[in-house]
């Protein structure tokens, strides 16, 4: 069993949570991952470890309660326990110095950006930041990356704060020197930055979490084309080259299971087990 | 021990199943098993030869006759013990060993008759002990000595019992949430019920031994880690990586691996979602690629799970297919459709990126390749194509590679199989492996074996040590 030792609501529906886990947390780096599972009949959750703290022993994890599990989850408390906790998995992000490095991070994922821009400003990196979201209300992590990036640059979709979308990147990218990009977030934002990078030819590494069950090579599940390649995100990733993904084939087999998702969601909703 | 009887019966006593009909409507065992007394009549026809054959064809070297004859004398507690002093998990061997092709083929009452049904008889000694509750077995004195063994699979679990049985201190690192490896993970419910491979996980934390889940070696802890804690390690994280055809299309949705596949079923139970969280699709034509056990038993659970058309497409014959002989009877009981001689070549998407269709060509046999089986070729212009919605891929396993890039100086094969001595020994003093690890994807009682084996090698290497 492992236990919530804290926990705090970021926004509505997003919550962030510290587990006691002292040997995961000992091995953790920047850009792994952790795989939950809450109770008996529960499905293991990939989710990206925001933070790992050695003295204290624990993992951070931010989740937005987006189906049945994650709802579930944000309904635990400090206190509670969950059944398992698996980690660390994956690939460490690699973090040197490499000058200039621009950390866009989209929804929940700014907070395990944040992990990693840490680890990037003490790698001697000078850091141009973006955290966006769908509008102002959703936005989390802005005062933490602004805490650490030398500029921050705040988007959401519907303009409600900061820029409209991140079409202002690309005057960015024009009067900037970046050397590295890293983009952590939907998809869609993954997508976006990477076609934006690319003709400046600036290596753009985005964090791929697809649909996965063990999480340590077994199921395949998780395979997504890189350059043509078929790679398991979460052994041979979860980081890889943005300017070599496909995108469309990661968004499709990311709804493989969405009206199961929608079935377990409103079963649970009417009390089919209690949460 | 006694003469035989001078009548005996050719026909093995069958064991009882569930309809065929019926069965592919749940997940529940197929097979009842005997009842004491269809396993006295079964004990009844076996021959006691002096030198039983049956022995040597036991990777574990279960003392077959002995507890064979102890069934026909209805000492069923004492005939378990016989069986257990060489096999720790005989509920396990018993549903899934391939008899035929070991114990029983070289059965002398197989050359008049039936051989004995030596499977059926192990497991209802195990079963019977089962119902009534495991008896706290003593323990050896303790040596001091502590081992570590990485995978709770067969082969772990294995050696984890006979290090404890000689009083070792035993620590059992498993990565998933449950133990059993491919016991819990691969092999369905209907031929191996999960309540008996907790069982035996159970029995095995009898002996002291201590099973840690959710821990993954390699990440948690490195090899070099573990022997700063432990004065000997054993490797036994067996084959778990899953193969694909590297043709076109086969990302498209709607197509697993039968790891994804059988993973879902099996330890996450998604046979009873929404009840359990995680789900799993199916569609109404389902085409299984390969002809081994994760084949066929990816096809009966697709079957279970409401497919309307379920078939095998194996690339070779009928002949070929290393598949365990009850099982394929099974399958073709339950309705499954065999297509031999077939191998997919690309997958057809629809416009939502599923699969709508497979293109196939068929293939003639050639020469004997390196298997010893002989080796398929395709036939040039005989590409047809036929509508699917679902596709799983059981074409075989690979080793995890975990353990081999994180421990220096672990030599390993260009398969990606750790190297080891005729004892289990690897190229790194004091670690041990055995099992799908070392040989690439087997079956379970050989990694038994191997795990069997290794601690033997381990408790004299502790030994050696120890007087040093």
């Amino acid at each position: 069993m492992y236990k919530i030792v804290a926990k705090r609501e970021l926004v509505p529906n997003i919550n962030l949570f510290e587990f006691s886990a002292k040997e995961v947390a000992a091995k953790t780096k920047p850009g792994q991952f952790v795989i939950l599972r809450i109770d008996e009949d529960g499905e293991r959750i990939p989710l990206t470890i925001a933070e790992a703290n050695v003295r204290e022993g624990t993992i951070t994890v931010v989740c937005h309660e987006v189906g049945k599990s994650t709802k579930q989850l944000g309904n635990l408390k400090q206190g509670d326990c969950i059944s398992d906790l698996l980690g660390p998995l994956g690939k460490p992000a690699e973090i040197r110095e490499f000058g200039t490095v621009l950390c866009v991070g989209g929804g929940v994922m700014a907070a395990p950006l944040r992990f990693q821009v840490k680890a990037f400003h003490e790698a001697g990196n000078k850091l141009i930041g973006v955290v966006g979201a769908r509008t102002e209300k959703d936005l989390i992590f802005e005062d933490e990356m602004r805490e650490v990036c030398d500029d921050l640059y705040v988007a959401t979709d519907n303009g409600t704060k900061g820029y409209e979308g991140l079409d202002f990147l690309k005057k960015l990218l024009k009067e900037r020197k970046i050397d590295r990009a890293v983009v952590m977030g939907p998809v869609v934002t993954m997508k976006t930055v990477s076609e934006l990078t690319r003709p400046h030819g600036i290596p753009t590494i985005v964090n791929l979490i697809p649909i996965m069950v063990d999480g340590m090579g077994m199921c395949g599940a998780c395979r997504v084309t890189v350059g043509g390649k078929t790679m398991f995100a979460c052994v041979d990733g979860p980081d890889f080259d943005g300017h070599q993904v496909d995108f469309e084939e990661l968004m499709t087999r990311l709804k493989m299971f969405t009206p199961q998702e929608k079935l377990a969601f409103v079963f649970h909703e009417e009390g089919g087990r209690s949460l | 021990m006694s003469k035989p009887k001078p009548k005996i019966k050719k026909e093995a006593v069958l064991m009882p199943k569930q309809d065929p009909k019926v069965r592919i409507h749940n997940f529940n065992e197929v097979a009842h098993g005997y009842t004491e007394e269809q396993a006295v009549a079964e004990a009844e026809r076996c021959l006691q030869c002096a030198k039983a054959p049956c022995i040597d064809g036991c990777p574990v070297e279960v003392d077959i006759s002995e507890f064979i004859q102890l069934i026909r004398e209805r000492k069923f507690d004492e005939a378990i013990n016989k069986v257990k002093e060489k096999n720790s998990l005989p509920a396990i061997c018993g549903r899934v060993c391939p008899q035929e092709a070991q114990c029983q083929a070289s059965c002398t009452m197989g050359k008049v008759g039936d051989p004995i049904s030596i499977g059926r008889l192990e497991r209802f000694v195990s079963d019977w002990e089962r119902q009534r509750g495991y008896e706290a077995r003593q323990r050896a004195a303790s040596s001091g000595k502590r081992v570590a063994i990485v995978g709770a699979g067969p082969a772990g679990l294995t050696a984890a019992a006979d290090l404890a049985k000689l009083g070792h201190e035993v620590v059992v690192f498993e990565a998933l949430h449950k133990p059993g490896g491919v016991l819990i993970y691969g092999i369905p419910e209907f031929r191996l019920p999960k309540k008996i491979v907790e069982s035996e996980a159970e029995y095995i934390e009898k002996l002291g031994v201590e099973i840690k889940v959710n821990a993954m070696i390699g990440k948690l802890y490195t090899i070099e880690e573990l022997l700063e804690q432990f004065d000997a390690v054993f490797i036994g994280t067996g084959a778990g990586l899953p193969r694909f055809m590297r043709i076109p299309g086969e990302n498209l949705c709607g197509i697993y691996s039968a790891n994804e596949f059988l993973i879902r079923v099996n330890l996450m139970k998604a046979y009873s979602f929404p009840r359990a969280d995680t789900p799993v699709f199916v569609g109404e034509k389902v085409a299984v690629i390969g002809g081994g056990n994760t084949a066929m038993d990816s096809t009966r659970c697709a079957l279970r799970l409401g497919a309307k058309e379920v078939k095998i497409v194996y690339r070779r014959s009928r002949e070929e297919m290393p598949t365990r002989a009850e099982e394929v009877e099974n399958a073709e009981e339950e309705g499954i459709i065999l297509e031999f001689l077939t191998n997919p070549t690309r997958f057809l998407g629809n416009e939502r990126g599923w699969v709508k269709a497979m293109e196939c060509i068929r293939m003639r046999l050639g020469e004997p390749d390196a298997s010893g089986r002989r080796r398929p070729i395709p036939i040039e212009g005989s590409e047809f194509t036929t509508d699917v919605d679902t596709v799983i891929m059981a074409i075989g396993r690979t080793p995890n590679p975990i353990i081999q890039q994180t421990t220096e100086g672990l030599e390993v094969t260009k398969w990606g199989t750790i190297v080891v001595d005729e004892n289990g020994k690897t190229s790194i003093e004091g670690v041990y492996a055995g099992g799908d690890i070392v040989t690439g994807q087997a079956t379970v009682i050989s990694a038994m074996g191997a795990g069997k084996k290794a601690a033997k090698a381990i408790h004299q290497y502790l030994m050696k040590k120890h007087t040093k």
